[in-house]
């Protein structure tokens, strides 16, 4: 079996050559977007973007959630999660209600607007060369190492000890262990990560447990709205019935 | 009625079928062009008028359930009149809905997809499956109006059989979905304005759609009574004062229901901050609640007022627009802060959605004419059925006499 398999990205190291961005577009065969790749946004053509602030360089990419809440709400089940961690969708099965551009708490997931047979677009964790035991397009093309790929329990291991071998460096926190429940891209920055346009107030729990919390009383609702209802039913019919009766014998009388 | 009072032009005639067809040629743009040319829908607002739309469209829909409810399960036969109007207003309101669903869709072919592929998990799903129920339930709960004037006895008295446990499958379904549709935005705390965004939305959903349902129906009634009475087929559409002021007396308990239950939010929520910083949100949000509920709770408290055929339209028309302030808050608005993109719907969404509704009240008039819709209340039943014309109006709830 294959082990769960993810990104970490360090900003620390990103030199901002923008490699992996344009070795993303040719492996996932995407339309050149933007001649300054700096200047890209993610969108139907483009799964990963290098943005730049300040001196610093990041990437932003799908982050593969351990509970993806694009998956949970995805009525089909047109995206899940495969075994690999990715997060992977399959067009075929979408009806295109855009659900899961919706609930992302990452805002990533991207839409073909300009087609009529409009697809969800995004990184897909290079499944495909997951599986042939390849890295990721991107990992692969750094060349500097900013983006590893490998196994997550390594890749955590990585990080932690970065953090703590060189506390001046880093801002300690691993951004995408836990948001949102975490999940298999992590980003390690020397700065705050809300200066690099991350979202930092996500909740840690997963998203798909606020929509559970409501979801998990339908049955209680269902079995006790029937009671109720039935036992009203019950109820008011026999009153009206006794109340005909005492009419009818108030009249006989 | 004949071919030449058709064509004779009348002023809602001209806007109607002007809406209708520039409606026809944008859905014929919107399907062949694709969502991005002909609306204003973008990576970041996924969702828009269509959907808002189908928020206030159910919402407002939801007189279907309760009526029946009042009338068949907890047998308070005075509303008796308004089941089916309530039927076929709360019909017609999901046939929008689910047409806008249709439009708005990226890859309609694959409409039928949740019937074989199931993702439990999902809202969505369980609000689709609830929707494809209740419109069953809705169509079996019509049935009997359309079978009575083909003089169909046998499938009548099947219907009538099974009549209460489709009525208490409707409520239960009606009550799923109209919650499940405030449970959409449960997983976007982050994304949502603070001043709607709650655990308790589902309850708040249900709650409104309770009182707007209602209102719709109230409203309905006044505008039925006033422009058609004289039509043929809407005779028994006068106004019906003890109906329609008890049915407020629910819209007033619903609506304070709401606020108990907001304020109870902001409360425990420690949310009272929101209320006092200047925005956009929060005057839509003052808007929303003075407008939907604080005036309508004033007014309807007095007894006067709830007794008044003009007061009470009113009130009517202020719950109906403080639930589509809120449905488009909760769905529009509510999103701008954090998408950061001013959405306003493009020609094509509005004139498509416009022409969906002049449909929808195009096909209300002639079931209206041609079906017994407006049937009288419980008294003149007990006359009619002694009378020489008892085939017309046979009520699904005879069992009570």
């Amino acid at each position: 079996m294959l082990k769960e398999k993810g990104i970490l990205f360090d900003v620390t190291l990103c030199v901002g050559c923008g490699a992996c961005s344009q070795v993303c577009k040719e492996t996932n065969k995407l339309k050149q977007t933007n001649q300054d790749f700096l200047k890209d946004h993610l969108s139907d053509n483009t799964f990963t973007v290098v943005e730049q602030y300040g001196e610093l360089f990041t990437r932003k990419l799908c982050m593969h959630c351990n509970e993806p809440a694009c998956a949970s709400v995805c009525l089909v089940g047109a995206i899940t999660k495969s075994p690999t961690g990715s997060v992977i969708y399959d067009a075929d099965k979408c009806i295109g209600c855009r659900y899961c551009m919706q609930a992302c708490p990452h805002h990533i997931p991207r839409y073909e607007w300009a087609t009529t047979q409009p697809r969800i677009r995004k990184c897909n964790l290079c499944t495909d060369r997951v599986k042939a035991g390849k890295l990721t397009a991107c990992a692969e093309s750094c060349p500097t190492e900013a983006t590893l790929f490998g196994d997550m329990d390594q890749l955590i291991a990585i990080a932690k000890k970065r953090l703590k071998d060189s506390p001046e460096k880093y801002y300690q926190h691993i951004y995408g262990l836990e948001e949102a429940g975490g999940g298999h891209v992590l980003v390690l920055s020397p700065v705050p990560f809300e200066q690099l346009g991350y979202i930092s107030k996500l909740p840690k729990e997963s998203m798909p447990e606020f929509t559970m919390r409501a979801m998990e009383k339908i049955p209680s609702v269902v079995v006790g709205g029937g009671v109720f209802l039935t036992g009203m039913y019950w109820l008011t019919k026999r009153k009206n019935q006794i109340a005909k009766d005492e009419k009818n014998n108030n009249k006989r009388n | 009625m004949n071919i030449k009072e058709i064509l004779k032009p009348s002023f809602w005639k001209v806007v109607s079928v002007i809406i209708v067809t520039v409606g026809l040629f944008s859905t014929y743009f919107r399907f062949s062009l694709g969502l991005g040319a002909t609306t204003n829908l973008q990576d970041s607002v996924p969702w828009g008028l269509w959907i808002g739309f189908d928020f206030i469209g159910v919402g407002l829909a939801a007189a279907g359930f309760t009526i029946a409810a009042t009338v068949h399960i907890f047998n308070i036969h005075k509303y008796e009149p308004l089941v089916r109007p309530a039927i076929l207003t709360a019909f017609l309101g999901y046939s929008v809905v689910v047409c806008l669903l249709l439009v708005d869709l990226g890859r309609p072919e694959n409409f039928w997809h949740p019937l074989v592929m199931w993702n439990i998990h999902s809202v969505m799903f369980e609000i689709t499956w609830c929707i494809i129920c209740y419109s069953t339930v809705l169509l079996l709960e019509f049935a009997p109006v359309v079978l009575e004037k083909f003089n169909l006895k046998a499938p009548i008295k099947f219907l009538k059989i099974i009549s209460i446990p489709i009525v208490i499958a409707g409520v239960l379904f009606s009550t799923l979905h109209q919650s499940s549709f405030g449970s959409l935005y449960l997983i976007v705390p982050g994304k949502l304005h603070q001043l709607w965004y709650s655990s308790l939305l589902p309850v708040h959903f249900f709650i409104s759609c309770v009182a707007a349902g209602l209102s719709m129906i109230i409203f309905e009634s006044y505008l039925i009574a006033r422009s058609c009475t004289k039509e043929h087929g809407f005779c028994n559409t006068g106004l019906k004062m003890n109906i329609l002021s008890g049915a407020s007396f629910v819209v007033l308990i619903a609506l304070i229901a709401g606020l108990l239950l907001k304020v109870y939010d902001f409360v425990s929520n420690d949310k009272l901050i929101y209320l006092t910083i200047t925005s956009m949100e929060t005057s839509l949000f003052y808007l929303e609640i003075i407008i939907g509920t604080i005036v309508p709770i004033y007014l309807l408290s007095y007894k006067k007022f709830r007794e008044d055929k003009k007061w009470l339209y009113i009130i009517s028309i202020c719950v109906i627009s403080g639930l589509i302030l809120n449905r488009l808050n909760v769905s529009i608005t509510g999103l701008v802060a954090s998408s950061g993109i001013n959405y306003f719907p493009s020609f094509d969404e509005t004139s498509i959605t416009m022409m969906l509704v002049v449909i929808a009240i195009f096909i209300f008039r002639i079931i209206a004419k041609n079906f017994a819709v407006f049937i009288s209340d419980e008294s003149e039943v007990h006359e009619t059925n002694t009378s020489a014309n008892k085939s017309r109006q046979i009520i699904l709830s005879e069992q009570y006499d």
